[in-house]
């Protein structure tokens, strides 16, 4: 039967019980630890007396202080908007370049339109308007539609190629070697005057012959200088910025089967003022003119 | 080393069923290195998406789950299931009840559950509750699995040779049985169609979430504290070979335990539709969890009064009261994160990530550790460990990958809740998503770098144990002797 042993060790007794060896000893709850546990029950119970906590049924327990979360936030959201408001109310009942020329108005704008550009436009132009492969840059000069004001944001209101806006912007190239306009050799060629055209290193010989071809096919978008048409969304093709990439392999695959972008529409899904503030943040990124 | 010395006795333990516990050791270390392999590959995914490898399969969507219930319910549950049909023979006295034959059910039936649930993961059938993913018909196995498990350890206890039942099996029962109640209420579910794979919650709205997050609250409550508390209760006595500390702080932390873990739940939806009285609730009983938490911790950690010399030379003894360490550090973090006003920062960050892994890593495995250590060379009648110098090398991997781990999250979570949270001037928000998500880069590799580390001292415990199942034994000095300076020579 359980005796009870004192444990040499620690002079406490054990509470005699023993199982597989182990043996219990009989010490006291810690202090401190009963204490803390009071006073964490303290803490609750002072908790339920300031705010809601035990239901009934026909509702809860309010609280001294209450607490009611929903209103809260209605209350925090109604702040934000209303420290917005004026200067919302002031961009929605200007222009894009009175937003631009109104210092106050402008730097709201900056900050509002780098908000929205980061949560709507940055998925495919990159943050701060990097742009990737395949997606313009909207930081520098070299603007496909046009860098003015009025330009971006026709841009950004009716989107580019998409089938939602009659509006939008739309510009395709023939597919030169798909649908058999232009023969292998012609395209070779044209891709070393392409080459040619933007100052990288080419086959002269080569460029001789695409340069004709050039200019019966490709030199009424893209212009006799090759520097682009924007109206048309034909892109300057005489400077250092590759929407497709910059290698004979990738001009000719260009030339031979286009791809075309597509931007959505923001009309309607943005407000109004949100577009005007995403504009003059573009415009105001590096190039706008 | 004392528990060396306790070599076992080959014919008194045939009174015991040992098959069955043999078993559950050797699926806990399999399914542990399996569940830290795919976690490792998870971490390395958030860290470089590429990793995904574009294949619906090998998402992390479908990866992540596979990792928790591997870890959690494959890991840790077959570690409890071995560990506690192994502690209630031995404190009752008797073999199990419905012998070998229903044991080795439970066994395979535990393990075709875990087959199931993982397969269905990866194939993409979820009902899309966490921890709680497998859909109908595999809950419905795992109930007819787990009440054939609590008939067998009730009945062990019922048969008992012992007057009283040991605190271990108190845990241990708590835990069989909340379970068993917790499972079938969150996975209440309407099937679509009779031979269909796709169900559909009972519960709809708020009454799912707070369903579906009182379930799994309690699942970290009840399988991974109450479970492995019962672990703790046989293993660091045995091994420190010491006395229980408190018998009576045993009893109230216990019972506390029991009672208020079952309602902190709602602090997982703090700031939700959830209404505030339930989330004062939530958040009240989580910090009147602190105490009851930590009295296991007092208990276990007190136990060695007299024996902390041992900590030095024993490394299995280390990863014991290390976890208690670790169990003690995140059920002080629990309450603090309870708080809504730290929840408001910590809630849906990295944070969260990194206290569960200071529980899981820290606590859950490293006492399931300290307890494998101590079964195999005992269940495999070996002399002692094949090498203790290994389980030190294990033990300081790990703690350095576990270190790694949790500062790494507690630096990105709170810098991601900072991110979120914080305004400009004109009142509107200074970071993007994205943003956030690449400032938690480094972190994520580092996090990943911690997690190889865990892996690496898991792999080191298989090779060991392999040559302890072997009976080999490394000829080795003990751990600790060099610090331990100049031995003594004997009298004359």
């Amino acid at each position: 039967m359980a005796t009870v042993e004192r444990d040499e060790v620690t002079g406490v007794d054990t509470t005699g019980h023993e199982w597989d060896g182990i043996k219990e000893l009989n010490n006291p709850l810690p202090k401190w630890w009963l204490y803390v546990f009071y006073a964490s029950i303290a803490f609750s119970v002072l908790w339920w007396i300031l705010f809601p906590a035990w239901p009934s049924s026909t509702g809860y327990t309010p609280g001294l202080l209450g607490s009611n979360q929903r209103l809260e936030l209605d209350t925090r959201l109604a702040e934000a908007r209303a420290a917005q408001a004026v200067f919302l109310e002031r961009i929605a009942a200007a222009d894009a370049a009175e937003v631009a020329a109104d210092p106050e108005l402008l730097q709201f704008a900056l900050a509002g339109g780098e908000r929205h550009f980061k949560d709507n436009c940055a998925g495919c132009h990159g943050l701060g308007g990097a742009g990737q492969l395949h997606y313009p840059t909207l930081a520098d000069d070299a603007w496909i539609w046009g860098g003015s004001l009025d330009s971006i944001q026709q841009t950004i209101r009716h989107g580019i190629r998409n089938e939602d806006d009659p509006d939008a912007r739309f510009g395709i190239m023939p597919a030169f070697g798909a649908d058999e306009i232009l023969s292998r050799e012609e395209i070779a060629g044209v891709v070393q005057y392409v080459l040619a055209l933007g100052g990288q290193d080419h086959d002269a010989a080569l460029a001789a012959t695409g340069q004709e071809t050039y200019e019966l096919n490709c030199a009424a978008c893209h212009g006799e200088d090759g520097k682009g048409i924007r109206d048309l969304g034909a892109p300057n093709l005489t400077d250092a910025v590759w929407l497709y990439g910059n290698t004979p392999e990738e001009i000719a695959a260009q030339i031979s089967r286009p791809q075309h972008g597509v931007m959505p529409a923001w009309q309607g899904r943005l407000p109004e003022e949100v577009i005007t503030m995403l504009t003059v943040y573009v415009h105001n990124l590096g190039g706008g003119e | 080393m004392a528990a060396v010395m306790t070599a076992p006795v080959g014919r008194a333990l045939s009174a015991y069923d040992e098959d069955v516990v043999r078993l559950f050791t050797l699926a806990t270390v399999f399914w542990g290195v399996v569940g830290f392999l795919v976690g490792v590959v998870i971490a390395f995914q958030l860290a470089y998406p590429v990793l995904n490898l574009d294949l619906e399969w090998t998402s992390f969507g479908r990866l992540r789950p596979l990792h928790t219930s591997a870890v959690v319910f494959a890991f840790g549950g077959n570690a409890l299931l071995g560990t506690s049909l192994y502690v209630v023979q031995r404190t009752c006295r008797t073999s199990l009840f419905g012998g070998p034959l229903l044991a080795s059910f439970l066994f395979w039936g535990y393990q075709l559950f875990i087959v199931l649930a993982a397969t269905g993961y990866v194939m993409g059938v979820t009902q899309s509750r966490e921890y709680a993913e497998p859909e109908w018909y595999v809950d419905l196995w795992l109930t007819v699995v787990w009440v054939t498990y609590l008939v067998i350890f009730m009945g062990t206890l019922l048969k008992r040779k012992e007057p009283h039942i040991y605190v271990a099996n108190w845990f241990y029962l708590a835990f069989i049985i909340t379970i068993a109640m917790l499972h079938i209420v969150n996975n209440l579910a309407v099937p679509v169609t009779f031979f269909g794979i796709k169900s559909y919650s009972l519960f709809a709205g708020v009454q799912d979430a707070l369903t579906q997050w009182w379930y799994g609250h309690n699942a970290v409550g009840f399988f991974l504290t109450a479970g492995f508390l019962g672990m703790m209760y046989y293993f660091v006595p045995k091994q420190a070979n010491r006395p229980v500390y408190s018998y009576r702080l045993s009893i109230i932390h216990f019972w506390a335990l029991i009672f208020l873990y079952i309602w902190a739940g709602p602090h997982h939806l703090h700031y939700t539709a959830l209404p505030d009285w339930a989330q004062v609730l939530g958040m009240t009983f989580s910090i009147m969890l602190w105490m009851p938490s930590w009295g296991g911790m007092i208990n276990g950690l007190m136990t060695l009064s007299g024996a902390w010399d041992k900590l030095r030379t024993d490394p299995v003894l280390r990863f014991l009261v290390v976890s208690v360490a670790f169990y003690g550090m995140s059920t002080f973090e629990g309450p603090l994160m309870s708080i809504r006003q730290v929840n408001a920062l910590s809630h849906y960050t990295d944070w969260t990530i990194g206290h569960v892994h200071s529980g899981a890593l820290g606590w859950v495995a490293f006492v399931s550790f300290g307890a494998v250590y101590y079964l195999v060379p005992r269940l495999w009648q070996a002399q002692r460990l094949y090498s203790l110098r290994l389980v030190e090398w294990h033990f300081w991997i790990a703690t350095l990958g576990i270190v790694l781990y949790i500062t790494a999250m507690w630096v990105s979570g709170i810098m991601q809740g900072l991110m979120w949270r914080s305004y400009d001037s004109l009142g509107f928000l200074q970071y993007s998503f994205v943003e956030t998500v690449a400032a938690m880069h480094p972190y994520y590799v580092i996090r990943a770098f911690g997690g190889v580390l865990f892996l690496s001292g898991a792999l080191i415990m298989v090779y060991n144990l392999i040559r302890t199942m072997r009976r080999e034994i490394r000829v080795e000095e003990e751990p600790g002797r060099v610090m331990a300076g100049p031995v003594p020579a004997p009298a004359e």
